[in-house]
């Protein structure tokens, strides 16, 4: 059972803020599913590997040269808050 | 006026041979102006005077590719430069791709002119279309139902006379499950098989971009563009599938697998019924089907879905509020970045990113994620030995015809059951077509034909074969020719 303070803390991992009110009914949520989850927990599943991608995904190289790309102000071009060609983002630490 | 109907690709060409790209265009931009079905999130506009040039040409004689002229919508979270692409969620809300995917590459090299960008669930987590931020698609078949999802806006407007053909993408059925509950045709191609390269990403191991149109001959013409290798999709493959030439009337000796898993329980009598006498009439021409175990089908639900939520928290964690769409204002980064994240997102969405972030948490990881790809294993089996014996495989795409808008909405587990027999498909990477195969109660039933690992020739005349020999493509919802 995942418990409301969980959901909090998952919250905080995710970045998403989740109001007290609201962590009940997510947790609610969560546990319904899980719940369906766990009945993954009778399969046997003793020597079998983990399929990660279906097909087998190889190394891709390509040569070190230049290519065209977006130019800084294409990149740029969906956020208002920039400065000298950089994104501008509120201090992380 | 202009009345909507369903058009091919060579019926549309013909159009516009005798008149122009641009008054076809027109025509559609017409029908879309008085549609009811919300399909529609974005037009292009731009599309008349992209009609005009593919009219003009380069050189004064008009475009020559396969596609030259013809309109197409795009599922809104396939990137396309200059025009609004959502995903239909707020916290995209007015960002503008500067570049075109892969696919949108293709076709615009092809001639094709894009009409807009079609309603979906939000980051195309869904089987109703309900949960995009820009309100529910009504499916054409019975307003009061819907048109399946998540690409729910991309099989509408194609089943309404809204766009002759249709891009979409099928991470656990979002492809295959709209086209069957608004009778049409739609193809989940083999993992590998379209670059992904510019599609939005939601659960990358899982999905694949997909066409959707009213024939098998148009979904195969769209193929034959936007398939094949891109370097920039280190999980694209190079094998190059001739689509167009596998349609061959003709299914003698082809050998069919009926898993007796995808008729469970919650199975719809109706659907079970038309499926079967699909399968019946594969016989009378000329195919055998025999019955087979997928033993593993029940906990395929569960695997894909821990999977796919797993695989969600981490591709959505790009969207953070710093280099565009949604920013919420906060002290530091985490702060702006955990209220842009809590506006931004739906409940659905939210849900899964918190679903697929505890799945992979510390302590968690091996109990559900780990799990969950062992699982996937088996499923793969049981497909790889079924598909050694047998052709193809047939079942219904969706256990039920479409179900009443708001029936599910508030019930996630609900709506997640009824992904039953689309995701284990995505789960082996497998190709899968759905197309119509009656009705119940005036509702479209899908079936599904699903095949080996780059053999999509086979299903492709598997369901070439059955369209010719029956009319089942030839209903339609009401006010559409």
């Amino acid at each position: 059972m995942i418990t409301k303070d969980e959901v909090e803390h998952v919250g905080w991992l995710a970045r998403i803020e989740i109001d007290e009110q609201d962590a009940d009914s997510y947790a609610a949520h969560l546990n319904t599913v899980l719940e369906y989850f766990g009945q993954l927990d009778e399969v046997d599943t003793e020597n079998v590997d983990p399929t990660y991608h279906v097909v087998d995904v190889v190394n891709v190289f390509r040569e070190d040269v230049v290519t065209e790309s977006l130019t800084q102000e294409e990149a740029l071009g969906n956020t208002k808050s920039k400065q000298d060609g950089h994104f501008k983002a509120p201090k992380i630490m | 006026m202009s009345k909507a109907k369903w058009m091919s690709i060579s019926k549309v060409r013909e159009s516009i041979a005798a008149s122009s790209s641009e008054e076809v265009t027109a025509s559609y931009l017409d029908t879309i102006s008085k549609s009811k079905i919300n399909g529609y999130v974005t037009i292009n506009e731009g599309a008349i005077a992209r009609a005009q040039d593919i009219d003009k040409g380069k050189d004064g004689e008009g475009h020559d590719g396969i596609l030259a002229g013809v309109p197409i919508a795009i599922k809104d979270n396939i990137s396309t430069k200059g025009i609004q692409t959502t995903c239909s969620s707020k916290i995209l809300q007015g960002y503008v791709p500067p570049y075109n995917a892969h696919v949108i590459e293709r076709l615009l090299d092809a001639g094709a002119v894009i009409l807009g960008k079609t309603n979906m669930d939000e980051f195309a987590m869904g089987t109703s279309t309900e949960s995009s931020h820009y309100g529910t698609t009504l499916n054409p078949w019975d307003h009061e139902r819907v048109p399946g999802g998540s690409s729910g806006g991309s099989a509408a407007v194609v089943a309404a006379g809204e766009a002759p053909i249709s891009l979409g993408s099928d991470t656990g059925g979002s492809v295959r499950c709209p086209a069957a509950f608004c009778g049409v045709v739609g193809l989940k191609p083999t993992y590998g098989g379209i670059s992904r390269y510019g599609l939005i990403s939601y659960a990358n191991s899982l999905e694949q971009i997909g066409p959707i149109a009213t024939n098998v001959s148009d979904i195969a013409t769209i193929m034959d563009v936007i398939g094949g290798h891109d370097p920039r999709d280190s999980t694209s493959i190079n094998k190059e599938i001739a689509y167009r030439d596998s349609l061959v009337d003709d299914v003698s000796g082809l050998k069919i697998g009926v898993p007796d898993e995808y008729f469970g329980e919650g199975i719809d009598e109706g659907v079970e019924k038309a499926v079967w006498a699909a399968i019946q009439k594969f016989e009378d021409m000329g195919a055998a089907w025999e019955k087979v175990s997928m033993p593993h089908t029940k906990y395929a639900l569960a695997s894909y879905y821990i999977i796919a939520m797993s695989e969600a928290s981490s591709n959505l964690a790009r969207f953070d509020g710093t280099r565009y769409g949604l920013r919420e204002e906060g002290e530091n980064w985490h702060v702006m970045a955990s209220r842009t994240r809590a506006k931004g997102f739906g409940e659905e969405v939210k849900r899964r990113i918190l679903l697929g972030t505890y799945a992979l948490s510390a302590g968690y990881h091996d109990k559900y994620y780990l799990k969950a790809l062992k699982v996937r294993t088996l499923v793969k089996q049981d497909f790889d030995k079924a598909l050694s014996n047998v052709d193809v495989l047939m079942a219904p795409t969706m256990p039920a015809p479409a179900f009443k808008i708001g029936e599910k909405i508030e019930d996630p587990l609900a709506l997640y059951l009824t992904d039953v027999n689309t995701v284990p498909i995505n789960l082996a990477g497998v190709p899968s077509i759905s197309m119509p195969c009656g009705l119940v109660d005036g509702l479209p039933v899908g079936l599904q034909i699903i095949g080996n690992h780059f053999d999509e020739s086979t299903i492709m005349r598997a369901a070439y074969s059955f369209e010719q020999n029956t009319d089942h493509l030839t209903k339609r919802p009401a006010g559409v020719e």
